[in-house]
């Protein structure tokens, strides 16, 4: 089928920009800085398993409130006229395409201790409150970034979800609530895995939020990993750590895909 | 229950888009501390316009996404095609590395392709390899997966009679595939291209991993700016930025409304159209 | 949909008539890269350096910063960039040197080498004077808020060990410099090759650490002037910038010794336009020139010559130019070697991510577990169950 060697381009652009460039962050976790093979980078892991199960909690509270925030937000707009859908739906579309940096360093002028919300608290004659340089603000900052990635696939889950098996629970004499839990949210399993992926791998991997909201202990394994290729040369240490990040999130998204049964998880 | 949930949206609608007023209005400021209202002034945006260092990275960043996001769209529909034709076992191996660059961290996939390019720089003696040529690989590259996603299924709910019937009918493949095909999915392709737009546009860890001295993208740059004193006028061009999307946004959104209302009166000749929507 | 489309088309159409940022390139361009804040870029009617040299010479200068000189090393190490002025610290050009990073200079184009002051000249890090030529020198020092600090507290290095002030004491970012500070507080030299004394300061700043608001370079001008953090430790001449912003800030020199540098201007290997960096190079030594650009960038002008167009008060001239009995208390950095700076570097790393173990993650993390493995499991059996229940009806239909 001749059809098939359309792929052939785009097969061999992924073998190039994909798979080697991944075989090569292997070469490199198992060398040292001369070239010579090496377990050292691998056995450092161990010393940076609090940073690596940090980062994970994190990431796991900030998709798990993600998903709190989102399922009605995204409920909503699946419920709206199709007007309001889509200007909803633009709404929420909108900060993807903005600066996160810029967005994120507003949150730090809001939170800062003469930032705007203290320099109100202040003015109001009460103490200022201690609101950033602390782990809920990452987690502030990584939820307010990421929503977005869950609300977007819940919503199209929602919108998808044919009305007539709810009304037919209805009539068949489910109560709203017992409608929402056996109809609605086992229908809507898809969206909320791929939303939960979704943020969970940038928000496990990030760097930035963690420097700019963090205290100077919230070290995230994505900072030591920037800091090894852009401050501290140590491409081989920061390739064993991107590595062993790598198959942490892969065997994240398996175990969070085992919950779908195995049907398609939705994209956007 | 209801009244919770539209309450509910607004507030986190508000949660939104707090920071973005926050720095609309700083944009505003005579002072330099985001924190402190000093006085109403257009003076940052007048230093954006004479400095004229910031503006044309953002024509970079533009250069980057369009190009960027075309070549993954042509590439990606091809694939697209080509998948479907593939045996089983052979699909979901490819399938399999179309989710490496989706499920990656991105810190990861830059990562790994500066590596690659460094490794190619030395072999070939090239100094200068970061710029251009390796900002556009990258973002062909994660742009890819997201082309690939939205066509799929489209090209799974298209009736697969359509191809034979045209082929019958005495198209050639090619011809097949402009006259009837590429109507039942352009729906997917364009929102594959948009998406690989908007993540290209904005895209910073991976940039920031692979861009050279002689081409920085917008987002780089203002990642630089905020290690160094904060420029007011980098709240400027945020402000700029937001009308210029905002503006974009609500004219798609109302050529959509149209296309729709188009539709809907098209439906009493032909019948109910089936994946119609864009 | 098509609307889309031809927008998209004329959207390139547009991007590709526009010119090219890069279509200057038909002149010449230099790559200069240089620490931030560190050139004077026409704010405030001071001159605009690299403005004027292009004028002059119409050679383009695309100029970029970093904010440490390990991240400048991590650049040119990491490879695939072009850059043909650099401007390392000391340390740096030694260590530079030594790895072959760095092309000997023609000094027939560099003719204004002569106003350089002697004890600017064949200095520790380069004895033969044939890769580096200085651009500034400074110290090192405390920055602090005197609204906030008590006069008592400060005079030496202890002030950013002081718990009165944990959370809002800053800390540099780099291994070199933050180093330097617990070795001068524990006697040692700031050049010490000694592992026990390397390890005893790291220690010393892991203890630090839960009074550090954070670890910055020049994000210290932000968070000093707001007032965000009332102590750091940074560089005279940023000093200065930041007084001119905040008059509550002060400066004082640590009494158990501090650093003191010259930053040089250097032509990496990677350099493709030698002549065209040379020409720069020579260009800032030009006395007015670096006077000017020195009367913002706050440091001390390595020349003699510059200082008469300085316009810098009497206060900021003590700090630029300190008389004889401060530098005396000052000490240069000399390049490691490779092996003591590896472990620095792995030390730092250390400070860096260390922190007590919190039980939080792990608790959180061991109960989603539980939950994840536990709704898999309970999930697995129903279905199995059902299986089951559908085959014996099957078998008794």
């Amino acid at each position: 089928m001749e059809s098939k060697r359309l792929a052939s381009p785009y097969l061999v652009w992924m073998a190039i920009f994909t798979v080697v460039p991944l075989g090569i962050v292997v070469w490199y976790a198992f060398t040292d800085s001369t070239g010579a093979f090496t377990l050292g980078n691998i056995s450092r892991m161990g010393t940076y398993w609090p940073i690596f199960l940090k980062s994970i909690w994190l990431a796991i509270l900030s998709s798990f409130i993600c998903l709190l925030i989102g399922y009605p937000v995204a409920y909503t707009i699946a419920g709206a006229s199709p007007k309001g859908q889509r200007l909803l739906y633009m709404l929420v579309m909108l900060p993807m395409c903005m600066s996160f940096l810029l967005r994120t360093l507003a949150w730090v002028a809001l939170l800062d201790d003469t930032g705007i919300i203290n320099n109100l608290i202040r003015s109001l004659g009460l103490k200022p409150l201690p609101l950033i340089r602390n782990d809920a603000a990452v987690v502030l900052g990584m939820v307010y970034n990421y929503l977005p990635y869950m609300i977007m696939p819940l919503y199209t889950v929602l919108l998808k979800i044919d009305r007539r098996l709810t009304e037919a629970a209805e009539d068949l004499g489910c109560r709203p609530g017992e409608v929402f839990t056996r109809v609605t949210l086992p229908l809507s399993v898809p969206g909320i895995i791929s939303g939960f992926t979704m943020v969970f791998v940038p928000a496990v991997s990030t760097f930035y939020i963690s420097q700019k909201m963090g205290s100077s202990g919230t070290t995230l394994i994505g900072d030591v990993i920037e800091s090894q290729f852009k401050a501290a040369y140590n491409p081989n240490l920061g390739a064993a750590l991107s590595l062993a990040l790598m198959v942490l999130v892969l065997a994240c998204v398996a175990i969070m895909n085992r919950f779908s049964d195995g049907e398609e998880v939705a994209t956007i | 229950m209801k009244t919770f949930n539209r309450v509910f949206t607004v507030i986190v609608f508000l949660f939104l888009y707090i920071p973005m007023i926050v720095l609309a209005v700083a944009s505003f400021n005579t002072g330099t501390d985001i924190a402190v209202w000093k006085g109403f002034t257009f003076a940052q945006y007048g230093a954006l316009f004479k400095d004229g260092a910031l503006l044309p990275l953002l024509l970079n960043s533009v250069i980057v996404a369009v190009i960027s996001s075309l070549a993954a769209t042509v590439l990606g529909t091809m694939a697209a095609l080509g998948i479907r034709a593939m045996s089983p076992r052979m699909r979901s191996a490819t399938m399999a590395v179309t989710n490496i660059p989706m499920t990656n961290p991105e810190i990861v996939t830059g990562v790994s392709l500066a590596l690659l390019f460094a490794f190619v720089g030395q072999m070939l003696k090239i100094n200068g390899i970061m710029g251009f040529a390796t900002l556009l690989i990258a973002h062909i590259t994660f742009n890819l997966p997201y082309v690939i996603l939205s066509v799929m299924p489209k090209l799974g709910q298209m009736d697969p009679n359509l191809r034979d019937a045209a082929l019958d009918l005495g198209c050639t493949p090619v011809q097949a595939f402009f006259k009837v095909i590429i109507h039942e999915i352009l729906p997917g392709i364009i929102s594959g291209a948009m998406m690989a737009f908007t993540m290209s546009l904005d895209d910073f860890v991976i940039s920031y991993f692979v861009y050279g001295p002689n081409f920085v993208t917008l987002p780089v740059e203002i990642y630089n700016y905020t290690k160094k004193p904060l420029q007011p006028k980098i709240y400027a061009l945020f402000t700029l930025l937001f009308l210029v999307i905002l503006v974009m946004m609500v004219l798609m959104n109302l050529l959509q409304a149209r296309d729709e209302a188009r539709q809907r009166n098209a439906r009493g000749v032909f019948g109910v159209r089936k994946g119609a929507k864009a | 949909m098509k609307r889309f489309c031809s927008l998209l088309i004329a959207a390139l159409l547009i991007a590709a008539l526009l010119p090219a940022p890069e279509a200057r390139a038909a002149d010449q361009v230099i790559n200069v890269y240089n620490w931030g804040q560190y050139i004077s870029d026409g704010t405030d009617d001071y001159i605009d350096v690299n403005a004027a040299f292009e004028e002059e010479t119409g050679i383009h200068v695309n100029y970029m910063t970093f904010d440490s000189n390990e991240s400048l090393y991590t650049k040119l190490k990491t490879g695939g960039s072009v850059y043909d002025v650099i401007v390392p610290s000391d340390y740096m050009v030694g260590r530079m040197i030594d790895e072959g990073m760095l092309l000997p200079l023609n000094f027939d184009n560099i003719p204004n080498f002569e106003y350089v002051d002697d004890e600017f000249k064949y200095m520790q890090h380069d004895p033969e004077n044939l890769y580096s030529i200085p651009y500034t020198g400074g110290t090192v020092g405390v920055i602090y808020n005197s609204l906030y600090v008590d006069e008592e507290d400060i005079g030496s290095w202890d002030l950013l060990w002081n718990p009165k002030y944990a959370g809002k004491i800053l800390m540099f970012d780099n291994p070199r410099d933050a180093f330097a500070i617990p070795q001068a507080m524990l006697g040692y030299s700031l050049n010490t090759t000694d592992e026990d004394e390397l390890r005893a300061s790291a220690y010393k700043l892991i203890e630090q650490k839960p009074l550090v608001q954070a670890y910055v370079m020049d994000q210290i001008y932000d968070k000093l002037e707001r007032e965000e953090a009332w102590i750091a430790p940074y560089y005279v001449g940023d000093y200065i910038q930041m007084h001119w912003e905040n008059e509550d800030l002060a400066f004082y020199y640590p009494e158990e010794g501090f650093n003191r540098f010259v930053d040089c201007m250097c032509i990496p290997t990677c350099a493709t336009n030698k002549e065209g960096a040379e020409a720069y190079i020579n260009f800032l030594l030009r006395p007015d020139v670096c006077g000017e650009n020195m009367d913002w960038v706050g440091y001390t002008a390595p020349e003699t010559a510059a200082r008469e167009y300085l316009s810098l008060d009497e206060d900021e001239m003590a700090l630029a130019y300190p008389p004889e009995e401060i530098t005396s208390r000052g000490q240069a950095f000399a390049h490691l070697g490779a092996e003591t700076t590896q472990l620095m570097d792995s030390l730092w790393l250390e400070v860096k991510t260390e922190g007590d173990v919190d039980y939080v993650p792990i608790i959180g993390i061991a109960v989603t577990a539980a939950l994840v493995g536990g709704y898999l499991l309970w999930r697995g059996q129903r279905t199995r169950r059902r299986k089951a229940s559908r085959c014996r009806k099957w078998k008794t239909a």
